[in-house]
């Protein structure tokens, strides 16, 4: 028969916590989220401009020898 | 001794019409160089006379056609602006020359004041299109299949340098500045290494170190001379090895490192060999590797990697200034210049607000990780290729900037106008001027001269071979006293 470990979940708001390493874990997840957020932001701004035919439209994009 | 660098950067568009497969490119510039329109419009020619691109630097002149176009394509092709840009069809594409600047700021803000120009023609080239048909601009050097074109950067130098010094010293400064300077790319070309990402545009397309061409067997050290200036005082040094930048910082640095390292090499103060063993294969080398750790052989047998290198440049740099008063501008230079430097030795992508090649590349790895795509993607290409699309609304730089993704330098407000208003101390101010106060009587420009045609009197011509002559300072009140070019030309006389 395994072994169950019950594993700890983290308080919510939890200040009280021991040295505070609950908190810097919230914090670090809540900063993950926001950057996840933030990229999210810019993906789908992206979506939005970018060139829908993008394989035919690169294909096209020839330009003369310059300098 | 150095001398000021006065600079500035000529910079080749790439340019397609989309909805028009048969589009011709050079129809196509000549009508967007034309959809530029100013008040003081009149039909000015280019004045070619005394150009001379096959002067060689390193002593010579080589044999060939100079191709000079006859008087109505030279006015279809040409446009000085009045803020003493020059905006023009080069071959196939539309190019814009920034006026002469003294400082690395102005730089920055005449580049970008170039971009607005060729966005506002292409709104108005579009209009005049067949329904359906649309002009795009980028500002970028490459297509993907084989073809390059370029960013040129120039620097005033003193004539006393030798050439041999120039290229001896920097040499290796052009292979490695690009860790800072790239403006990256989705794989390779011209028979390089295949690659996913690279840090330059350009470094796949140079296969010399030092010649006179600049379209075929493109050299890392170009060594036209054709100083546009007075001759016996005057060098114009042209580099023609860089990226086409959108991003203001790493335009900055660009000019501001290159310039502070051709001061040294003028002052004698490069006291490290740093010369490479094999520059054409280290330019690639380094632009291969993303992750700014790969190291190439010294002529010496030593090993580093270009961000090592650098750091030894901005040593030099920083023993060079010090103990001197220095102007805040070479301040700001040295500062970013080391910032820069030291997020490189630790992590590049740390400058992912900062320089063009890192800013690109996270923001393809997003899209690529939300999308579960992959280097070989039409859309990563597409990518690539719309970071540098010059429409406001659809470029992917001017999105991040709208975005606050990007660390910026100067403002929109000094941006626009700069596109109406020449720099104040270089010759380019009586260029502008002259332009704004005489529509009509002006004949034809030069970088160095300009011409009157006054009523029914032969052509005078003004010469302008000092770079820092014609500035607000010297010719604010000569243009006041001089309400016609009749009184200018006068007033010059006496």
């Amino acid at each position: 028969m395994a072994d169950t470990t019950q594993k700890q979940k983290p308080k919510r708001g939890g200040e009280e916590d021991g040295a505070g390493t609950s908190e810097g874990g919230q914090k670090l997840a809540k900063k993950g989220e926001k950057l996840k957020e933030e990229m999210d932001a810019l993906v789908d701004e992206i979506d939005e401009v970018l060139e829908e035919n993008a394989e035919e439209f690169v294909k096209n994009y020839v330009q003369r020898g310059g300098e | 001794m150095a001398i000021p660098k006065v600079m500035g950067t000529e910079i080749e568009y790439g340019i397609t019409v989309r909805n028009d497969r048969d589009f011709d490119p050079i129809a196509s510039c000549v009508l967007l160089v034309n959809s530029y329109r100013e008040e003081h419009a009149g039909k000015i020619l280019w004045d070619y006379d005394q150009e001379n691109p096959l002067a060689d630097a390193r002593g010579f002149q080589v044999d060939g056609e100079k191709y000079t176009p006859n008087q109505q394509e030279n006015i279809a092709r040409n446009k000085t602006l009045v803020n003493g840009a020059r905006y023009y069809v080069d071959h196939a594409h539309p190019e814009y020359s920034c006026p002469e600047v003294t400082n690395v700021r102005d730089l920055v803000l005449h580049e970008k004041a170039g971009e607005v120009v060729i966005e506002i023609s292409r709104r108005e080239a579009t209009a005049l299109l067949p329904p359906g048909a649309q002009l795009l601009i980028y500002k970028n050097n490459s297509d993907r299949k084989g073809n390059s074109y370029g960013s040129h950067e120039n620097y005033l130098m003193d004539r006393r340098t030798s050439f041999k010094q120039i290229v001896e010293h920097l040499m290796s400064f052009l292979v490695t500045r690009q860790v800072y300077c790239g403006a990256g790319k989705v794989g390779s070309e011209n028979r390089a290494h295949p690659c996913d990402y690279q840090i330059t545009q350009r470094a796949d397309f140079f296969e010399t170190e030092v010649a006179l061409d600049t379209m075929v067997k493109r050299p890392i050290i170009n060594t036209r001379d054709e100083p546009h200036a007075d001759r016996e005082k005057y060098r114009r040094l042209h580099v023609i090895v860089g990226d086409s930048n959108m991003s203001e910082y790493t335009i900055f640095l660009r000019n501001g490192a290159t310039s502070l390292m051709l001061e040294m090499i003028e002052d004698g103060a490069i006291r490290k060999d740093l010369s490479l063993r094999d520059p054409v294969r280290s330019i690639k080398e380094v632009s291969h590797d993303a992750t700014c750790r790969k190291e190439i052989t010294l002529e010496n047998g030593r090993k580093l990697t270009a961000v090592q290198i650098q750091r030894e440049f901005l040593e030099m740099a920083l023993a060079y200034t010090s103990g001197r008063s220095i102007d805040p501008i070479t301040k700001e230079v040295l500062a970013r210049w080391q910032h820069v430097v030291e997020c490189l030795e630790r992590d590049p992508m740390e400058l992912s607000r900062e320089i063009d090649w890192v800013i690109k590349k996270a923001m393809i790895e997003s899209f690529m990780e939300r999308k579960g795509l992959d280097w070989e993607s039409p859309q990563v290409q597409m990518l690539d290729l719309q970071y540098h699309d010059t429409r406001p609304d659809k470029g992917l730089y001017h999105m991040l900037v709208r975005q606050g993704r990007i660390e910026r330098v100067v403002t929109d407000e000094e941006i626009a106008a700069a596109v109406h208003e020449p720099p104040e101390d270089t010759r380019a101010y009586f260029r502008g001027q002259c332009l704004k106060r005489y529509p009509g009587e002006v004949f034809g420009v030069n970088w160095d001269s300009i011409s009157f045609g006054i009523g029914d009197e032969p052509i005078k011509r003004v010469l302008m071979g000092e770079p820092l002559k014609g500035s607000k300072a010297h010719v604010e009140q000569l243009l006041e006293s001089s309400p016609t070019a009749a009184d200018l030309v006068k007033n010059l006389r006496a």
